[in-house]
């Protein structure tokens, strides 16, 4: 399963990167959410994934009585899933507001203003 | 000898608030400057000639070993009394030549700050504060060079001179502090002690060669003498001050001060006489050619300095005797001329030496003037040209024999070109008949005519009793280059010797050429043409290669295009990431440790695949937006399988809400525009290829790594007994790192201001394109 994540990371920054050589804003905004996917489920994959051991505490003890699944790096992607969510989402509102204003996607169209008005 | 430097400076800053009061009658304050300073240290002259050296010493920086130390020795004592004094008369010169100027109390300012400057560089006793008085003297030289401003050609003289000097300050700068490091001491005055030292020292031939370069190029040698004829631009004043008396003579000083420390070795002497004997022949050969007078003078001015390179190469007692006088001959008869030559232009309006002619009728006394420097320049008895020329064929005379000839020849060949020069500069404009259109020339007032006729006449007296003024100036000043004592006297008749044969030959020569030669534009033309091949040209082509360079470079990096940063910040990321798994070895897969696949995660990896080809290659906006949706439940789903629960519910809320809201706002956009060539898109592939694949590369290597487990495991066993919960991932989140989630939170909230408020934002008609 590791080789087969690791093939997906690799193809997850692939098509980030693809996606944010692009001109159109709303590809670089998807090409920033791929990478972020990608950059996820690597930090998941070094944490060494475990099947079906949760971090969580049985019932009835105290401590852990079995192996369980490396907790930090859940908690640093979790953080991460959440933090990309407040990017994406005020990301989503100014492309709108940009599109309302120069009615365009174009990043080209945002670096020439000047010249247009000669 | 500290207020002396610092008196220029000071009126050079109180010029700022004080200009305007300055242009009025209140310019008459400005030559008392100068004037004061030329007294001060004419009363030191009795102190100095007896052989004392005067010391003084203020600490600056002294954790760098930079300090304010100046000392006034003969030859420092020679300088500064041509900065001051011939700073005295130009000062009187300029005030009445630049009257009326708009920046007329900018021009002071320059030139205050280029006096204290000089008079810093002749008096330091600290290598490190001559550098900075050193550079000070290029920076004011660059304001005076360009001072004309709207000129095109003033502002490219100035740019090439102080590109010229500064690169050779660069050059020094590393030589004194390799020579400070390697000595132990940045004091001048005990570095004369560590002479063998430092000549015995591997480093030495790299410290001389650096000091050379920063002395050739302020003083104009070749082959980086081109500077010097381009700095005329400025306004003749400033030649006369500075591109003949003094800061181009600072390379000479430069090279007289070391000639204790560092002089002696074969090494020091021949570059000196190459350098010099090619520059001073060249250039005497080069003056013949000029028609324009400020041409002729700069490149006579070159021929001197190399002339002075020349004798402080030759090396012996004799040689730095003649070049002690020929430092004050020439000050003497050049800034003469140059101010001579500063009336002609001023009241003619032109310096072309083809034209000019019979202005004897109506500039007599300037003509008197120019004539005493003309004869001084030539040599001829009883001036004190003669003597310098004398001091100058007994110096080469008596080198070795095999070179004595050579080096004489050379010495003569030079010494025909200065004699027809300065007859060129000094009568032509003079003699023959006066044309109609300069009859109405009148004489200017007698504070332009009275600074060159002094100097002349001053030229005159040290000539008729060369033996008060060698015992005054210029014994204590061989001495000083020489560190010994050197017997100078001067006297003003040898007897018949081979030494006044050559003098005499040497002027009648010099008057032969005068007559014959007739500079006209087509000559120079003609010679002209050989500097095609001229390091000028040279270094104006690195200019410009620099500036297109520059050019490209902005283009192609800068260009303002996101996604062209984008890409070469990527490249050189992937550059630098392969580098590091190339030299960290080959990877190695343990399979034993590797986790069974199973057949639904091969489906669900299928599934997030797929929708990774459709994003990539749909035309349709909202596909791709839902296709980003099925990869972010795909990863949901693989966090449930690898025992991590609460990251799939996260990215199952967080991936329908960013679904609904991208769904929500962007729904009306258009499909894509396909503009992009197919090359760049097949480029970009290839790019993006390369990320993935040196990311997949790094992870593979990590997986190989062993994983260390201590703060995990603390988390793990301490979870329900510090922070009561059992869920770990929790506990670290809201307790052990409690407070970062609570600016995550922040920063969520502002985040949620930001979209509210940007909905909420109606747009005015106006704002819309």
């Amino acid at each position: 399963m590791e080789l087969l994540l690791v093939i997906v990371i690799g193809l997850l920054y692939s098509a980030g990167v693809y996606l944010i050589l692009r001109r159109s804003m709303v590809k670089l905004l998807l090409g920033i959410m791929l990478l972020g996917n990608g950059t996820n489920i690597l930090i998941f994959l070094l944490g060494k994934i475990t099947k079906g051991t949760p971090p969580v505490i049985n019932e009835a003890y105290k401590v852990f009585q079995d192996i369980y699944a490396d907790p930090i790096p859940q908690a640093l992607i979790l953080t991460a899933i959440v933090i990309s969510f407040a990017l994406t989402s005020f990301a989503i509102v100014l492309l709108k507001r940009v599109y309302a204003l120069v009615d365009s996607d174009d990043l080209d169209d945002l670096n020439t203003p000047e010249e247009e008005d000669l | 000898m500290l207020f002396t430097v610092l008196t220029g400076l000071i009126t050079s800053s109180l010029l700022i608030p004080f200009g305007k009061l300055i242009k009025t009658k209140w310019s008459f304050l400005l030559p008392l400057i100068p004037v004061l300073l030329f007294l001060f240290y004419l009363l030191h002259i009795p102190t100095i000639a007896g052989g004392t050296n005067l010391l003084q010493g203020v600490n600056w920086v002294p954790s760098l070993g930079v300090n304010l130390d100046f000392r006034l020795d003969g030859l420092s004592l020679l300088f500064a009394l041509l900065i001051t004094g011939i700073g005295s008369a130009i000062f009187f010169y300029a005030r009445t030549y630049l009257k009326g100027h708009v920046y007329y109390d900018r021009f002071f300012a320059y030139l205050l700050l280029f006096m204290s400057a000089m008079l810093g560089v002749v008096l330091s006793n600290n290598i490190l504060t001559l550098f900075v008085f050193w550079e000070l003297t290029s920076i004011s030289s660059f304001f005076l060079i360009g001072f004309n401003n709207d000129s095109k050609e003033s502002r490219a003289s100035a740019l090439t001179a102080l590109s010229i000097t500064g690169l050779g300050g660069f050059f020094l700068l590393a030589g004194l502090i390799l020579m400070g490091q390697i000595a132990g001491t940045f004091v001048i005055s005990e570095l004369f002690n560590k002479h063998d030292f430092l000549l015995a020292h591997p480093l030495y031939p790299l410290i001389a060669g650096l000091i050379f370069i920063g002395a050739f190029t302020k003083s104009a040698q070749f082959p980086f003498h081109f500077w010097l004829p381009g700095a005329m631009k400025a306004p003749t004043p400033v030649s006369a001050y500075l591109h003949s008396a003094t800061m181009v003579k600072a390379g000479i000083y430069l090279l007289a001060r070391f000639t204790p420390v560092l002089g002696g070795s074969e090494l020091w002497n021949n570059t000196l006489l190459i350098v010099g004997g090619f520059t001073m022949a060249f250039a005497a050969i080069h003056a013949l050619f000029r028609v324009d007078l400020k041409g002729i003078l700069a490149y006579s001015t070159i021929s001197a300095l190399g002339m002075l390179t020349f004798l402080l190469g030759l090396g012996t007692q004799e040689a730095f005797i003649a070049a002690a006088v020929f430092t004050l001959v020439h000050a003497l008869y050049k800034a003469n001329l140059f101010m001579v030559t500063g009336i002609i232009d001023h009241e003619t309006h032109s310096r072309d030496i083809s034209k000019l002619s019979g202005l004897r009728k109506v500039l007599f006394p300037v003509f008197i003037a120019a004539l005493l420097a003309a004869l001084s320049s030539a040599g001829l008895p009883s001036t004190f040209g003669f003597i310098g020329k004398d001091l100058i064929y007994e110096a080469t005379l008596h080198y070795e024999a095999n070179w004595a000839l050579w080096l004489t020849g050379l010495a003569i060949i030079t010494n025909i070109g200065l004699v027809a020069a300065g007859f060129m500069a000094g009568l032509t404009p003079f003699t023959g008949k006066l044309p109609a259109t300069f009859e109405k020339v009148h004489l200017p007032y007698p504070s332009m005519w009275i600074p060159p006729l002094l100097l002349g006449v001053l030229g005159l007296a040290f000539g008729l009793f060369p033996g008060i003024v060698g015992d005054l100036f210029n014994n204590q000043a061989a001495n000083a280059i020489a560190q010994a004592e050197t017997g100078m006297k001067l006297k003003i008749w040898h007897g018949f010797n081979t030494v006044l044969l050559l003098s005499i030959a040497t002027l009648a020569v010099g008057i032969l050429v005068y007559l014959i030669n007739k500079p006209s534009e087509r000559k120079l033309a003609a010679v002209e043409r050989f500097n095609s091949i001229a390091p000028q040209r040279i270094f104006i082509r690195l200019g410009r290669s620099i500036v297109r360079l520059s050019a490209w470079y902005t283009q192609t990096f800068h260009n303002g295009y996101l996604r062209s940063y984008h890409i070469k910040i990527i490249i050189f990321a992937e550059l630098l990431l392969a580098y590091k798994l190339w030299i960290s070895g080959p990877i190695q897969i343990n399979w034993e440790e590797l986790t069974p696949l199973s057949w639904y995660e091969v489906g669900i990896v299928a599934i997030l695949l797929g929708a990774l080809y459709i994003i990539v290659t749909t035309g349709s906006r909202l596909t791709s937006v839902v296709s980003t949706s099925v990869i972010g439940y795909c990863i949901c789903l693989m966090f449930v399988f690898y025992s991590a629960p609460d990251l799939a519910m996260t990215q199952f809320t967080i991936d329908t809400l960013t679904t609904v809201l991208f769904v929500l706002v962007l729904y009306k956009l258009p499909s894509f525009i396909n503009i992009t060539s197919r090359w760049i898109l097949i480029r970009d592939a290839i790019v993006a290829l390369g990320f993935g694949v040196i990311l997949s590369l790094i992870a593979l290597k990590v997986l190989q790594e062993p994983n260390s487990t201590e703060v995990s495991n603390f988390y793990g066993e301490n979870s329900y007994l510090l922070a009561k919960g059992k869920n770990v991932v929790n506990t670290i989140l809201v307790d052990f790192r409690g407070i970062d989630t609570m600016f995550e939170t922040v920063v969520l909230s502002i985040a949620a201001i930001g979209v509210y408020s940007l909905i909420r934002l109606r747009l005015k008609a106006s704002e819309k394109e």
